[in-house]
């Protein structure tokens, strides 16, 4: 399974994509909504999940998530919102938008794991 | 004893760079507890020196283990998962077609911060066999400290990050302040009371469904026994008990058969027990 992490923070990425690759999963990354679309064009197939910030540069998550959603051959592609973004408002934005889950920063490697198995995308799906 | 500066400094960093978790200045008294029982295990006078000992070294598997220790400790919400799947696809539909009363008791026998009583209601209102009934819950603990924290239902962020869907969080939760509070609908549904399981429990009439998860692991054998024995008085005949995944009655108490739920496994009286009233 592969797994786009949209983030401007570098820092960010790689916390996110070690606990990804231990759960099994490739990991692709980009730094703004805009690099993260031009990722998926160049792709023969969509990935499985994608971890997206709210705000970065150029392209914001949301307008990411958005434009993701517009999409029809890039349906099957599981959006997380992984962001400081934390009122209830925009918990629920970012969820009729077409996230899927949310995950609120800073969190733990339990934490995205157990997100991970309620989207049913951990390899072994019998709890964490 | 406290942690000094330099200590807690090198601890704080570490955690950020590996989790993203900022430990903040005033939570000394949090390193500390956590890592007392690492800086035993490695035969530390205390935790500076342990902690002296890791920066020198720098071993990846001492490093993680210090990051564990500080992270991972919140209950998760829906713990597991698969008990409550079993709850709400088979456990719940099961009784539903036999109390004629619309009306289900279940007891949470070591609730701690509370999210498992909570999920088990949010289970119950997620099951449409259960419209319209009535779920008496008793969540018991031994602190009443933990008992205090249930009954308000305040968690922080961390917390509800941990288990908890999007979609759950925004229907059943508000903000309080930098925390978020479970809905009054849902906190006036439980009952929060203390308990001490290896004590004769005090009057609380029988429950349809019991969950003690992890909990007996803490206790030695002729313990588990009697508290197990004790349960199975205050259960129906046909009642269901979930036990922690690492936890079983084989050879504890084999008054009780295991039976598959779904992907868990829940326990039930043997028949032939036939000590226990509906």
């Amino acid at each position: 399974m592969r797994a786009l992490i949209v983030d401007d923070s570098r820092a960010m990425r790689r916390i996110v994509g070690r606990i990804l690759e231990g759960a099994g999963f490739e990991v692709l990354e980009a730094g703004d909504g805009q690099e993260a679309l031009d990722v998926l064009e160049g792709l023969d197939s969509p990935p499985e999940l994608s971890c997206v910030d709210w705000n970065m540069p150029v392209m914001d998550g949301f307008t990411f998530i958005t434009e993701v959603r517009k999409r029809p051959e890039w349906r099957s592609i599981t959006l997380m919102m992984v962001t400081t973004e934390s009122e209830m408002d925009q918990i629920v934005r970012a969820l009729a938008a077409g996230a899927h889950e949310y995950l609120i920063k800073p969190f733990t490697g339990e934490a995205m794991l157990e997100k991970l198995d309620l989207l049913g995308l951990l390899p072994t799906t019998t709890g964490v | 004893m406290t942690i000094s500066p330099q200590a807690f400094t090198f601890v704080r960093e570490l955690v950020r760079a590996e989790s993203a978790i900022v430990l903040e200045t005033g939570k000394e008294y949090l390193v500390e507890s956590r890592l007392v029982p690492l800086a035993r295990a490695g035969g530390h006078a205390d935790v500076d020196a342990y902690v002296a000992d890791l920066s020198k070294r720098r071993t990846p598997a001492a490093m993680k283990q210090v990051v564990e220790a500080l992270t991972t400790n919140e209950t998760s919400w829906f713990r597991d998962s698969d008990p409550f799947t079993a709850l709400r696809q088979t456990v719940f539909p099961a009784l539903a077609k036999t109390r004629s009363n619309r009306t289900l008791r279940i007891w949470a026998g070591a609730c701690s911060s509370g999210q498992e009583p909570y999920s088990i209601i949010m289970t119950a209102l997620d099951t449409p066999e259960l419209a319209g009934w009535k779920i008496e819950l008793v969540a018991t603990d031994l602190s009443e400290e933990m008992l205090d924290r249930s009954r308000k239902g305040e968690y922080s962020q961390l917390e509800v990050n941990r288990g908890l869907p999007a979609t759950t969080l925004v229907r059943h939760f508000e903000r309080a302040g930098l925390n978020w509070r479970i809905n009054q609908s849902i906190r006036e549904r439980v009952e929060f009371r203390q308990l001490n399981l290896t004590r004769p429990f005090p009057p609380m009439g029988r429950f349809d469904i019991v969950f003690l998860r992890n909990v007996l692991i803490y206790f030695d054998l002729p313990t588990k026994r009697d508290v197990l024995k004790r349960v199975r008085q205050v259960m129906t005949s046909d009642a269901h008990l979930f036990l922690g995944a690492a936890e079983m009655t084989m050879g504890v108490d084999d008054a009780w058969e295991r039976v598959p739920a779904g992907r868990s496994s829940v326990y039930r009286i043997r028949e032939e027990q036939g000590t226990c009233v509906h």
